[in-house]
């Protein structure tokens, strides 16, 4: 099966590496995928806080060049690594399916533009095709180099999980760990799996947001994790580049590594940390690089 | 209604040192707006804003209510009583972040977050928000942004928005800003999408069908 990929504007940006080290991820494992023609920015929370309709409207643009894109496929799933993406496009499409006087009037505003929408299309969090299309079995079958020893805590963030994703437990989920687990490593039993990190909250309302992400990271290290894993651009951006300030406010030496947790499997199945986007990180995770294979580079 | 007195004019003459302007701080139910919860409840598509039991179990969720003038919990009384300059003017729907933690537990299936969005339109299209509160011209300048270029590119967005609010932040964060560009994280470069028209019509005719409506 084909799958369309929607990066969405921070994998293009901040979130470089987690586009750079996804798509090899996929690569590695046969996932066939193609990049969305001409997609635009889901909208985010900050559209649907200016206005709702041109919002929802925003978002089906992307769901309708889909359609276009794979008229001819049976399936039409897009993975949205983003969890802001995912949640956004995954509440439009939910929105439209149970509301026909609003679908019938972005359809006709989308048919105006040469665009059509059936509502033929599912949104699929890389997390859910991971483990529920290929499976853990198979990955674990494509290690090279399994991460003997690393401790992980796998951080979910907020919009992954909740409110309507359905693919994993909204209060427990555990997709995340299970890949943890299928690549050596061992995943760090710990209480904030979902808890918020603050999202724009920690660069723009610092005394808000920084506490957020320093309970978090602080739990993580009291759990003697080696490294947080995410799946989130802005989770990953928080708990990574405000660890400085964090630091300075509340006078702690928090030095944790925050990856994606693409990056961890991609070591483990034996591409380059350069390759994974890995030399883009503030924090370099020395202790997983030294993990794979005894400290030895073998990296292909 | 002004609620203030203007206790200068009891004071004996010369004597305004130590006097201080008094307010009433209890609301007339007269002064209460009576259709408010109604435009809200109809904004965040019939919410069910009357069943909520008021049970907390949303403040307590929330990451962030103990930096809020009011909880969540507060502010869907106050939508029910009518308090809407409190409601619109507070600092709690622009501190939520949306992390859906009080959807995702509320008892009666109450989508706060989305009562949350209703409140931020509501006060962005009232015009009573905190003008230079970071949220909300970041929404804003991220709104214009979409509008003009398809894409979002967070460096020119960040830079505009602390120009717009406090652009001693740049300063404060300009050595973040330069290790970002150093790894390749940050661009000033402004992302868009191919067939830039296609989305700017989609939009315009989301307004035709509004003015449709309206008329």
């Amino acid at each position: 099966m084909r799958y369309l990929y929607y990066p969405g504007c921070s994998l293009k940006c901040t979130g470089r590496s987690y586009e750079e080290s996804l798509l090899p991820v996929f690569d590695e494992l046969k996932i066939d995928y193609v990049e969305l023609n001409d997609w635009n920015c889901c909208g985010a929370t900050a559209y649907m806080a200016v206005d709702e309709a041109k919002a929802f409207a925003i978002a089906s643009r992307n769901l309708a060049l889909a359609e276009e894109q794979f008229k001819n496929e049976k399936e039409i799933n897009i993975i949205a690594p983003c969890s802001a993406c995912y949640m956004v496009l995954l509440k439009t499409k939910n929105y439209l399916d149970s509301n026909k006087f609003e679908l019938a009037k972005i359809k006709a505003a989308l048919r105006e533009s040469g665009l059509n929408y059936e509502g033929k299309v599912r949104i699929r969090h890389p997390l859910d095709v991971l483990v529920n299309d290929l499976g853990v079995k198979e990955i674990a079958k494509a290690v090279k180099y399994p991460l003997k020893g690393i401790k992980v805590a796998s951080y979910y963030g907020c919009q992954t999980v909740r409110p309507i994703s359905t693919f994993d437990d909204a209060r427990d989920p555990h997709t995340m760990d299970d890949l943890v687990k299928a690549i050596g490593a061992e995943p760090v039993d710990w209480p904030l799996k979902t808890r918020c990190c603050g999202a724009s909250l920690t660069g723009i309302v610092e005394k808000v947001g920084l506490p957020l992400s320093y309970v978090i990271l602080n739990e993580a290290a009291k759990r003697r994790a080696d490294v947080v894993a995410t799946s989130c651009p802005l989770c990953q951006f928080n708990l990574e580049c405000y660890q400085t300030n964090i630091n300075t406010k509340y006078q702690s030496d928090l030095r944790i590594g925050v990856v994606y947790f693409s990056q961890l499997m991609g070591l483990a199945l034996g591409i380059s940390p350069k390759k994974l986007g890995m030399d883009r990180l503030f924090i370099k995770p020395e202790i997983v690089y030294k993990a794979v294979k005894g400290g030895e580079t073998v990296y292909v | 209604m002004d609620t203030t007195i203007d206790v200068k004019a009891f004071a004996p003459s010369g004597a305004t040192n130590g006097y201080r302007d008094i307010h009433r701080k209890i609301k007339y139910e007269s002064e209460l707006n009576k259709g408010f919860k109604n435009r809200v409840a109809e904004l965040s598509h019939g919410e069910k804003l009357y069943s909520c039991i008021q049970c907390g179990t949303c403040s307590a969720a929330c990451p962030v209510s103990h930096y809020m003038d009011y909880t969540p919990r507060k502010i869907i009384q106050m939508v029910r009583e009518g308090f809407k300059s409190e409601v619109l003017s507070s600092s709690t729907v622009w501190l939520c972040a949306s992390c859906y933690a009080c959807t995702q537990e509320c008892p009666k299936g109450i989508k706060i977050t989305d009562v949350m969005y209703a409140l931020k339109r509501e006060a962005i299209s009232g015009g009573i928000y905190p003008k230079r509160f970071p949220s909300a011209v970041l929404a804003g300048s991220f709104f214009k942004q979409v509008l003009s270029f398809g894409r979002n590119s967070e460096g020119p967005l960040l830079l505009k928005m602390y120009m717009k609010t406090n652009p001693l932040m740049l300063f404060k964060n300009m050595k973040l800003g330069f290790k970002l560009w150093k790894t390749g994280r940050l661009s000033l470069k402004t992302e868009k999408t191919c067939k830039k028209g296609d989305l700017k019509k989609l939009l315009s005719d989301i307004d035709k069908q509004r003015e449709e409506v309206t008329l």
